[in-house]
């Protein structure tokens, strides 16, 4: 069974889905990556998922679980690449990713991590983005 | 040979002995319901190539429903298919089958014989059928026509434009569908990944009317925008739109709606961290 990779850079973990998961994979990679953050001190988890092209609601479940599970480590989350077909589906399906934020591709990932920790600002999910003051 | 093929015997001779004059007549009744829209060459040959192929379909059978007919048949539904699209109305199509029982029956009168006339009677009715054909395929073509015109309609009115580094936007104009919506959302949504663009504006200040499903499309248009990282303004909601909204009880949440495009992207800038503002001229 292939496990999904988790990769350090610095203190955020990159998660890089390549395949399309099966439940087992899932359960596996939550409980991988509750592993490494409880010994890494990450502040941040990427899933980059511009590779998957197929979700059910159980993978659409599973981004919220880790979300929540980071969290307790005191780190966020962010989901990028999400293609659209993707984003149709879970809307179609009717997931809200919890406390997750997203972005278009890993750079924008990265980058709203790094104003999160630094300011607890910035672009993402759930808020919209602040206004600027006149 | 079937029974009604012996029964039409002197009819198919009549038609065989006679076939250029009655094609000459036919050709001249038609060509005044055409008024000039089809050249006579063109009619001669359409006219003679029907009139052949009827001719060889009536020596071995009387029934239209026959495999004989086959020819006839095909041959009636090009022509027909040919003059919808010239813009002929279906009334001209069928005339210019109708004629033809003119052009027979004018012929069959002067040789006084009952039996022939009867001939031609159900020759008549034959031709009716066909006549009614036409209709059948003119209609074909015409939804045809329709169907086409709906696609292109579709990809022309649906574009997504680049208001700005990272600000796209679609204006929407005329009858929101579930379809149209569709392909709104599956558009905006490839366009924001290629583009990487972070802020995308819906404008309907050229939708007419807006209902629950439409809104509701809009609605997850936006969430699946949201779900991919980019944020989704939507702007010019017309006032009877704004009633109607509120009228039905659509909760549009926390998505972001201004009055105008412009007060859009405004929006889209500042919270990209852009500030327009005016330059002041300096003196001298």
């Amino acid at each position: 069974m292939d496990r999904v990779p988790i990769l350090r850079i610095g203190d955020v973990l990159l998660v890089s889905i390549q395949v399309d998961l099966q439940d087992q994979g899932v359960l596996d990679l939550q409980e991988d990556l509750a592993e490494q953050l409880s010994s890494v001190s990450a502040r941040g988890v990427v899933i980059d998922i511009s590779a998957v092209e197929i979700v059910d609601s159980f993978i659409g479940r599973m981004f919220a679980t880790i979300a929540s599970v980071s969290q307790l480590f005191d780190a966020a989350t962010v989901v990028v690449g999400m293609r659209p077909a993707v984003a149709i589906t879970l809307v179609e399906l009717g997931l809200t990713l919890g406390n997750v934020r997203t972005a278009l591709n890993l750079e924008k990932g990265l980058e709203i991590l790094r104003s999160t920790t630094i300011g607890r600002t910035g672009a993402g999910w759930a808020q919209p983005p602040p206004e600027a003051t006149r | 040979m079937d029974v009604g093929a012996q029964h039409l015997a002197q009819l198919v001779e009549l038609l065989r002995t006679n076939s250029e004059q009655l094609i000459h007549r036919w050709v001249e009744l038609t060509a005044p319901s055409l008024r000039g829209r089809l050249t006579e060459a063109e009619l001669q040959s359409d006219s003679r190539d029907l009139f052949d192929a009827l001719q060889q379909a009536l020596a071995t059978t009387a029934s239209i429903d026959d495999a004989h007919f086959a020819e006839v048949k095909g041959l009636l539904e090009e022509l027909s298919t040919a003059r919808a699209r010239r813009g002929f109305t279906p009334t001209e199509t069928a005339v210019s089958v109708f004629t033809l029982k003119q052009a027979v029956s004018e012929l069959a009168e002067r040789q006084d014989d009952a039996t022939l006339y009867r001939q031609v009677l159900s020759l008549s009715a034959l031709l009716d059928a066909l006549g009614l054909r036409t209709f059948e395929a003119y209609a074909r073509t015409r939804e045809g026509i329709i169907k086409e015109q709906s696609e292109q309609l579709l990809e022309l009115t649906t574009p997504v434009v680049k208001l700005w580094d990272g600000v796209l936007a679609v204006p929407l104009v005329g009858t929101l569908d579930s379809i149209r919506t569709q392909i709104v959302m599956e558009k905006l949504l490839q366009a924001l990944v290629d583009t990487g663009s972070e802020h995308a504006i819906i404008d309907i200040t050229g939708v007419l009317a807006v209902d629950t499903q439409v809104a509701q499309h809009l609605l997850k248009t936006v969430m699946a925008a949201r779900l991919m990282g980019a944020e989704c303004t939507i702007s010019g909601i017309r006032p009877q739109i704004a009633q109607t909204i509120v009228g039905l009880g659509i909760e549009f949440g926390d998505i972001t709606t201004k009055a105008s495009l412009s007060d859009a992207l405004r929006h889209a800038l500042r919270s990209s961290g852009v500030e327009v503002v005016a330059r002041t001229r300096t003196a001298g």
